[in-house]
């Protein structure tokens, strides 16, 4: 008689992983603290302990954040959600100019979850900070039965320092301002999308997930007086034009042609009647900068890896305030509205 | 990108409107308005829109009147009630389109029943709908089968194929409708003004051009079925003046790179062994019109969700501020609704023509509001 041989298991969450005895300790020292190894994180107390003086030498104000990220599928072409919490994070920060310092890191897992998967995710977004210059000093992990989460949800909060005189917002676009975008638009949307597998479609699409304070520096080198910045995320391009075209009480206009696509994002949305200023980006950002300096904002951004195909995409102008107006390639105007709706869910 | 880029070339379009612009300005100078050209498709109003066709044209002598061909915008408030009435039945799994999870009855939506959990799930072909049923022998499939020709003949094949293989838990809750009645009832209507029509290009695929023919022979108005693309429908509205100027009033074929004359024999097969039409139906905003649905053979009693079970079958009337009718006959414009942009917005829809992008309301809210001139600059949340 032979023996039976099963497989052996996979180690995957259990509830006691977020109990707070053995196993999570375990977790921790296994898998946490090895990716995200950094001195204020190593002492293991509740608290990460920050030094106003070394704060303070940065700049004269704080910038503090926090996003949830809930992406399905948690890998995707591109990228995974542990890189995702980190550059979804450390670009709300950048956006407003301020340099990302430090993240919190939340994790609610759901039991049963692999422990190789976690690792994957885990070291996902410890590289991701490694590229961004941030590090991860505090964090939580809670576990909670199968089915109550889907897989693994994390939150990440963010502390960067804003130099003085930084003052980028959403009010501040001014009739003759150009709209200049970092790069081709839509690709994390589509590319989640594609991911998903519930469309029989496939095509080659990764997701633009990256850190921008990089590209945002360059910009900044190039003119001091960027007047709106943000980070187009849910809600596309198409949301955040439509935020600073009511913030500032302006219009603008967009030129379909010079609205950077690639192919196979136009495709899909082609087939699948989605717009793709309104798909999600996770390192795409929209700049408004006055006219006399876009060239150079532009120049600069191409020299930068996240801003290749930096383009000027539109105009501010006085008329039609607090619309985005459209000039489509076909020779006519439309208006792009806020999304009604939700597009997708759970795209980030 | 090839196939699509073609149709699309602003050159074309600058020359189309041209000669457009030179033969309606007569035509508009006569009738002192502008002609008022019917695409009677929700495809072809957003087309319209999504490309902003309306601002090449001269307004003074085109305006487009948005007709009823969208199927998610005419369904109506009662047929949704009974959908979310099966849906909350716990053996059910209620499938659908995309669209019409948004659509509001006046116990809100099948999104809203999902959230409540009710279990609905889109899907993008009732044959995945089949598939749901095959794979959950346990539970009732049922698809919320909706949409004029252009999808009753999937809908016919997969109950066909349901019945090849003796699926006994699929059956269908039926809304699908037909234009041609619709368009009938519009053009007897006494305060219809409207000039030609440009046809439906994907419901013509099935069932050909020949059931317009009534259109130019008893009313006296020319009709061009048209394709999707900008400058099918440019070529398409410059087909309409062109006769008008002529003084011809025919069916014409636009688009006969995908529409034969006489339609699809094997979906019309198909339909005509599945549906049969029924009395009457209701269409939101225009009232009941005789033979307008279709609904199922009592031979696939066992596929038709009416008959299987208990649903109530619920009449609610339009809300009364609702002003859908008259923009439907072109007696209106969107934004001279009553209730435009104030109760009824594309987030909270009052009317059917609010409900789906295709609806003239809804496009004339997310993308025309440019042409509003004294509309106030919107203040969201910033003082």
């Amino acid at each position: 008689m032979s023996a039976v041989r099963m497989p052996t298991p996979a180690p995957t969450v259990t509830l006691a992983h977020g109990g707070g005895g053995r196993a999570m300790r375990g977790l921790i020292e296994k898998i946490i603290l090895p990716a995200f190894h950094n001195p204020l994180l190593a002492t293991l107390e509740d608290q990460a302990r920050l030094s106003l003086a070394e704060l303070a030498a940065l700049g004269d104000r704080l910038a503090f954040t926090t996003d949830t990220y809930v992406v399905t599928p948690i890998e995707f072409p591109g990228g995974d959600i542990g890189k995702l919490a980190v550059c979804g994070t450390v670009n709300d920060l950048a956006v407003c100019g301020a340099r990302p310092l430090f993240l919190s890191c939340g994790l609610v897992l759901e039991e049963g979850l692999s422990l190789e998967v976690l690792t994957t995710i885990v070291n996902s977004m410890g590289r991701a900070a490694r590229e961004a210059g941030v590090a991860v000093v505090t964090g939580d992990t809670k576990v909670v039965e199968r089915g109550a989460a889907d897989r693994v949800f994390i939150n990440t909060a963010g502390i960067g320092v804003l130099p003085p005189r930084v003052n980028m917002a959403a009010t501040r676009a001014e009739p003759g301002d150009a709209v200049i975008v970092n790069g081709p638009v839509g690709d994390h949307g589509i590319a989640i999308l594609l991911a998903r597998n519930e469309l029989a479609l496939a095509g080659e699409v990764w997701s633009d997930c990256q850190p921008l304070h990089g590209l945002i520096d360059a910009m900044r080198a190039a003119c001091p007086d960027i007047h709106c910045l943000r980070d187009a995320t849910r809600g596309g391009i198409a949301t955040v034009l439509n935020e600073f075209a009511v913030a500032s009480r302006v219009g603008i206009r967009l030129r379909e042609a010079a609205v950077p696509l690639n192919d196979i994002v136009r495709g899909a949305c082609e087939l699948l009647g989605l717009d793709p200023l309104y798909l999600a980006n996770e390192g795409k950002l929209i700049a408004v900068v006055p006219m006399a300096h876009a060239d150079a904002v532009v120049a600069a951004m191409r020299a930068h890896p996240a801003g290749r195909e930096a383009a000027i995409i539109g105009e501010v102008c006085a008329q039609h305030a607090g619309n985005v107006i459209l000039g489509t390639k076909f020779g006519g105007d439309r208006v792009v509205d806020m999304l009604v709706g939700e597009q997708l869910p759970r795209i980030c | 990108m090839r196939f699509t880029d073609e149709f699309r070339d602003p050159d074309k379009a600058r020359t189309l409107v041209g000669e457009i612009a030179r033969l309606a300005a007569p035509l508009a100078a006569m009738r002192e308005r502008p002609l008022q050209i019917m695409e009677v498709c929700g495809g072809h109003t957003h087309t319209i829109f999504r490309y902003g066709l309306k601002s090449m044209l001269p307004q003074d002598s085109i305006e487009f009147v948005h007709g009823p061909g969208c199927p998610v915008c005419v369904l109506p408030m009662g047929r949704v009630d009974d959908c979310v009435a099966l849906a909350r039945d716990p053996h059910i799994i209620l499938t659908t389109f995309g669209d019409a999870m948004r659509v509001p009855g006046s116990q809100g939506s099948l999104l809203q029943a999902k959230a409540d959990g009710a279990d609905v799930r889109m899907v993008y072909s009732p044959l995945d709908a089949l598939q749901l049923a095959r794979a959950h022998p346990e539970r009732e499939v049922v698809f919320f089968a909706l949409g004029f020709e252009t999808t009753m003949p999937s809908t016919a094949l997969t109950v066909l194929q349901a019945r090849r293989e003796g699926i006994r838990n699929f059956s269908l809750f039926c809304n699908h409708i037909t234009i041609v009645p619709t368009l009938k009832a519009l053009l007897d209507s006494a305060d219809l003004r409207l000039d030609g029509f440009i046809g439906p290009g994907h419901v013509s695929m099935v069932i050909g051009n020949r059931p317009y023919d009534f259109i130019a022979k008893a009313y006296g108005k020319p009709l061009v079925v048209a394709g999707f693309e900008p400058l099918d429908l440019l070529q398409s509205l410059w087909m309409v003046i062109k006769q008008l100027a002529e003084g011809r009033c025919e069916i014409e074929n636009q688009y006969t790179r995908i529409v034969p004359e006489d339609g699809n024999q094997q979906a019309l097969a198909a339909l005509t062994e599945v549906f049969e039409l029924r009395e009457f139906f209701e269409w939101r905003g225009l009232g009941s019109i005789d033979h307008s649905g279709v609904r199922m053979r009592r031979e696939f009693a066992a596929f038709d969700a009416e008959r299987k079970f208990a649903v109530p079958n619920l009449a609610v009337a339009d809300p009364k501020s609702c002003q859908c009718g008259e923009v439907l006959k072109g007696l209106i414009k969107p934004q001279q609704c009553k209730v435009f942009g104030t109760a009824c917005t594309p987030d909270k829809p009052l009317g059917a023509l609010m409900v789906s992008s295709e609806g003239a309301c809804a496009a004339y809210y997310q993308y025309g509001r440019i042409d509003v001139k004294d509309r106030q600059p919107r203040a969201q949340g910033v003082s």
